[in-house]
C-alpha cells in the first residue's frame, strides 16, 4: 500500500495499543479504589473521629491514629520542607554549576529513591536505639527524610523555571543576590514551591515502613511525641493482619481515609499549580 | 571603490535600470545635439522641425526616471551610497532634459535662420558644440565608471567652451557693427552660441554629481583649487 | 569651526561655478553647540572573554552625554557583550570576563572594587524581552527606588507617577496601579520596563534591543520615548534594525566580529560612511 495509507494504519495501530494500556492501569486503579470504598465505606462513622482503637471484640475508632498522622504529618513536613527549600534554592540559585551543587544534586537523588524502610532503619539506629524506645519524634523525623529530597527537588525545579531575564532586570537595578531571590524568585516560583510541600506531604501519608521502627504505635490516646506514637498507617498494618472482624474493618475504614486524604490533597496541590499557570 | 551586489537581486536589478536609463538618455540627448548641428550646418529646417517634434521622447525619459527613482527611495529606503545615486539621479535628469531643451531652441533658430548664408564660419561653432558633447559623454562615462578624476577634468573643459563663446561673442559684435543687414543673422547665431555655452554648463552639472555620488562630497559652487583637494 | 583664513561671504554670483566661497567645517565634527558636555563615558581597550573565546577586540570610543549612541551590526558582532559590560551584568555568570577600562564618573568601573550593585543602579538597563515582575505595577516600579532611597508614602507615590509619566505609560495604567504588571500587553510591559529603569534616575540607559519583540506601533512610540528621554539621561542602544538606529541615534558605532569597524555621527555615516564595511553592510550587500 502507499506510504500515506501505511501511516494512517500504524497511526491507529499504535492509538489502540495506547488506548488500551491506559484503560488497562485504570482498570486496577478504579478497581482498588471500588474495593476501598465497598469494603471502607460503611465502616466510616462519627464513631470513627472521636474513639479511640479499641481492644479485640469492642467498639472504637481511630481518633488517636488519625489525629497522630496528622501531627506527625505536620511535624515531619515542619522538619523536612524548610531544609528542603533551603537547599533547592541553594541549587538552583548558587549551585548550578558548582562542584558542591552536583555533590548535593547526585546525593539527593539517591535519597530521593531510598526504600522507606531503609530510611526508617536508619533513624532506628540514630534515635530510637541511643534514647531506648520508640518516639513520635523518631517517627517525625523519619518522615522528614522522606519529605526533604522531594522537596529539593521540585523546589529547585520550580526556581529554575522563573527565566534568568527576570533575575538580570532585577540585577540591572542594583538588586542584591538575596533581594533577587526573595523578592523577586520566590514569588513567581512560590505555587510551584507549595505544590511541592503538599505533595511530599500526601506521599509521607500513607508511609508504614518507616514508622513501624521509629514511632510504632500506640493503642491510646497520646500527643506525646517523646513515646510511642499513634498512627493510621501502622494501626491498618496491624488491624488489617489481625483475626479480629471488628479490628479488620476499622482497617478498611483507616485505608479508606487515607487513600481519600491523599487524593484530595493531590487534587488541591494541582489545582493550585494549574490556576496560577493559567 | 567597487562594492559587492546586493543581498537583494531585485534591489540590485532596480538601481541598475537606474543607471541604464540614464546612459540611454544620455546618448538620446547626444543625438539630438548631433542633429542640431547638422541641421545648422546644412541649413535644413525641415531636420530641424523633426527635432522640435521630438523633444518629446526626453520628457517622457525623464518623466519615467524619475518615477523610478521615486519608488526606489519609497520601497527600499536607501542609505549612503545608494541614497546619494538616486538623489543625484534626479537632479542629473533635470540636467539632461535642459540639454535636450537647448537643442531643440538650436532646431528652433536654425529655422528662423533658414537659407541665409552663414554671418560668420560656423566651424567655431561646430567646435564648441563638439567639446560640449565630449563634456556630456564623459561625464557620463565616468558616471558609468565611478571615475572621479575624469569628472573633474570635465568641470575644467567647461572654461574651454566658455572661452569659444567669449571669442564668437566678439565676432559676433564685429559684424553687427559693420552694419545693421546683419543683425537679424547675428542675434540668431548669438542665440545658438549662448545655448551651446549652457549645454556645456550642464555637461558640468552632470560631472559635479558624479563626483558627489562616488566621493559623497557635493562639489558645487566650488572653485577648482578647492576642489581637487576631494578627486 | 570656520577656517580663520577663509573668504567672508561672497556677493551674489552670476555664474555658480566660478564664485569664492568659504570651505565648509571639517567632516565629523559635530557643529551644533551641543548643550550636554563631552563623554559621559570613555572605553579604552576594552576586550572581553566567554571563557577561552575572545568576544570583544580592544574597543575605544566615547558615549557622549545626554546623546543617543546606537550600535549596529551583524548577529555576533559583539555588540549586546558591548553593552552588557557597561553594567557589568556578565558578572551573574561564570567564565566572562572584560578587560580595559571603562572610564565613568572619574573611574574605571571595571575596577573590581566598586560595589557592583551600586554601578547598576546609576547604570539603567532595558532588555529585549519585556521583564515585568510578578507583582503591582506600583510595586515593579517602587522595586528599584527602595533598595538605595527611603521614601515616604506619598513620595513614592509621586516618583512612581513621574516615571510612569516619563515612559508615556501613566495615563494607560493610572487606574490600575494595582494590577499586576503581567497584564499588560507587551508594548506596555516594555515601557513598564522602562518606567522601572528610570524610576530610580540612572545616569545612563542602556537599551538592548528595546523594540525587536514589540509590534510597529509600540515600536514608534517607544522610538519617540528613546528620543524625549535624551534630553535628560544618555543612552545606549544596540538594535539590529538600521532604520531605527538612522531614525533615533546621534552617533552610530558599526561592530564586526568584535571589533569597531566605524563609529561616527549618524548623519554623516548614513550619507557617507568612511569605511567600505560600514557601506556594505547598511546598504545591504553584506555576506
Amino acid at each position: 500500500m502507499n506510504l500515506y495509507a501505511r501511516r494512517r494504519v500504524v497511526n491507529w495501530v499504535c492509538l489502540t495499543l495506547s488506548i488500551l494500556a491506559t484503560l488497562f492501569g485504570l482498570f486496577w486503579l478504579f478497581w482498588l479504589l471500588w474495593t476501598l470504598f465497598r469494603n471502607g465505606v460503611q465502616w466510616i462513622r462519627p464513631q470513627l473521629f472521636v474513639e479511640s482503637t479499641p481492644p479485640p471484640g469492642a467498639n472504637g475508632g481511630l481518633a488517636n491514629a488519625i489525629v497522630g498522622s496528622v501531627i506527625l504529618t505536620i511535624v515531619g513536613v515542619g522538619i523536612g520542607a524548610p531544609a528542603g527549600i533551603l537547599a533547592g534554592t541553594y541549587l538552583a540559585e548558587f549551585g548550578r554549576t558548582s562542584r558542591l551543587g552536583w555533590i548535593v544534586r547526585f546525593v539527593n537523588d539517591i535519597l530521593l529513591s531510598a526504600p522507606s524502610i531503609i530510611i526508617g532503619v536508619f533513624v532506628y539506629g540514630l534515635i530510637v536505639l541511643r534514647v531506648g524506645h520508640f518516639s513520635g519524634w523518631a517517627g517525625a523525623v523519619a518522615l522528614a527524610l522522606i519529605v526533604l529530597p522531594v522537596v529539593v527537588r521540585t523546589t529547585e525545579n520550580m526556581m529554575r523555571l522563573v527565566p534568568d531575564s527576570l533575575r538580570e532586570a532585577a540585577a540591572a537595578l542594583g538588586a542584591p543576590s538575596w533581594k533577587i531571590t526573595i523578592v523577586i524568585v520566590y514569588r513567581s516560583a512560590l505555587p510551584g514551591i507549595m505544590t511541592g510541600v503538599l505533595l511530599a506531604m500526601a506521599r509521607i501519608s500513607g508511609e508504614t515502613a518507616p514508622l513501624l521502627f521509629t514511632a510504632l504505635n500506640n493503642q491510646f490516646w497520646s500527643t506525646d511525641m517523646s513515646r510511642p506514637f499513634p498512627n493510621l498507617p501502622v494501626v491498618i498494618f496491624q488491624f488489617a493482619m489481625s483475626p479480629y472482624e471488628d479490628w479488620q474493618h476499622l482497617a478498611w475504614a483507616g485505608a479508606l481515609l487515607i487513600t481519600f486524604t491523599i487524593l484530595i490533597i493531590n487534587i488541591v496541590a494541582r489545582t493550585i499549580l494549574r490556576r496560577t499557570k493559567s | 571603490m567597487s562594492l559587492r551586489q546586493h543581498t537583494s537581486q531585485e534591489f540590485e536589478a532596480e538601481l541598475e535600470s537606474v543607471r541604464q536609463q540614464i546612459s540611454e538618455m544620455g546618448r538620446h540627448v547626444d543625438a539630438v545635439l548631433e542633429s542640431a548641428v547638422k541641421a545648422l550646418l546644412a541649413s535644413d529646417s525641415e531636420l530641424a522641425k523633426r527635432i522640435i517634434v521630438g523633444d518629446e521622447e526626453t520628457d517622457s525619459m525623464e518623466l519615467e526616471i524619475d518615477h523610478l527613482c521615486l519608488e526606489i527611495l519609497a520601497r527600499r529606503q536607501p542609505v549612503a551610497g545608494d541614497l546619494r545615486l538616486l538623489t543625484s539621479a534626479l537632479k542629473l535628469v533635470i540636467d539632461l532634459e535642459r540639454i535636450g531643451d537647448l537643442g531643440v531652441s538650436i532646431a528652433g533658430r536654425v529655422v528662423e535662420l533658414g537659407s541665409e548664408s552663414p554671418l560668420i564660419p560656423y566651424e567655431d561653432l561646430m567646435r564648441m558644440m563638439m567639446t560640449a558633447r565630449e563634456m556630456l559623454r564623459e561625464a557620463l562615462e565616468a558616471l558609468r565608471d565611478q571615475d572621479v578624476a575624469r569628472a573633474s577634468r570635465v568641470i575644467d573643459k567647461d572654461e574651454v567652451v566658455d572661452a569659444y563663446y567669449s571669442q564668437i561673442f566678439n565676432d559676433i559684435l564685429s559684424r553687427m557693427r559693420e552694419g545693421p543687414e546683419n543683425i537679424f543673422r547675428a542675434t540668431r547665431v548669438q542665440a545658438i552660441s549662448k545655448y551651446i555655452e549652457r549645454i556645456g554648463d550642464h555637461a558640468a552639472n552632470v560631472a559635479e554629481r558624479v563626483i558627489f555620488i562616488v566621493t559623497g562630497e557635493d562639489v558645487r559652487h566650488f572653485s577648482r583649487m578647492s576642489r581637487s583637494d576631494f578627486s | 569651526m570656520e577656517s580663520p583664513e577663509a573668504s567672508s561671504t561672497s556677493s551674489e554670483p552670476s555664474t555658480p561655478m566660478h564664485c569664492e566661497v568659504p570651505l565648509r567645517p571639517a567632516a565629523g565634527v559635530p557643529a551644533r553647540a551641543a548643550p550636554a558636555g563631552g563623554p559621559k563615558v570613555e572605553i579604552r581597550g576594552l576586550s572581553f572573554f566567554y571563557g577561552k573565546h575572545q568576544a570583544l577586540h580592544d574597543i575605544d570610543l566615547d558615549i557622549q552625554d545626554r546623546q543617543i549612541t546606537a550600535f549596529i551590526g551583524p548577529s555576533g558582532c559583539g555588540k549586546s557583550t558591548l553593552l552588557r559590560a557597561l553594567n557589568r551584568i556578565y558578572e551573574l555568570y561564570p567564565g566572562q570576563r572584560a578587560t580595559g577600562k571603562i572610564m565613568f564618573g572619574g573611574r574605571n568601573l571595571l575596577e573590581r572594587a566598586g560595589d557592583v550593585n551600586r554601578l547598576r543602579s546609576k547604570v539603567g538597563m532595558v532588555f529585549q524581552r519585556p521583564t515585568p515582575f510578578p507583582m503591582s505595577v506600583q510595586d515593579n516600579i517602587s522595586f528599584g527606588v527602595q533598595l538605595y532611597e527611603r521614601l515616604s508614602r506619598p513620595d513614592m507615590e509621586a516618583r512612581v507617577q513621574w516615571a510612569l509619566e516619563k515612559a508615556a505609560l501613566w495615563d494607560e495604567v493610572k487606574d490600575k496601579l494595582r494590577q499586576d504588571g503581567t497584564a499588560l500587553s507587551g508594548g506596555q510591559q516594555q515601557r513598564l520596563c522602562i518606567a522601572r529603569a528610570v524610576a530610580v534616575k540612572p545616569d545612563i540607559l542602556l537599551l538592548d534591543e528595546p523594540a525587536s519583540a514589540l509590534d510597529p506601533i509600540s515600536t514608534q512610540k517607544i522610538e519617540q520615548l528613546i528620543t524625549e528621554l535624551k534630553k535628560d539621561y544618555t543612552i545606549a542602544i544596540v538594535t539590529h534594525n538600521m532604520q531605527q538606529a538612522a531614525r533615533v541615534s546621534n552617533y552610530t558605532a558599526f561592530m564586526y566580529l568584535g571589533h569597531l569597524v566605524e563609529f561616527g555621527d549618524t548623519k554623516k555615516m548614513f550619507t557617507k560612511p568612511a569605511q567600505q564595511q560600514t557601506e556594505e553592510y547598511i546598504t545591504g550587500r553584506f555576506g
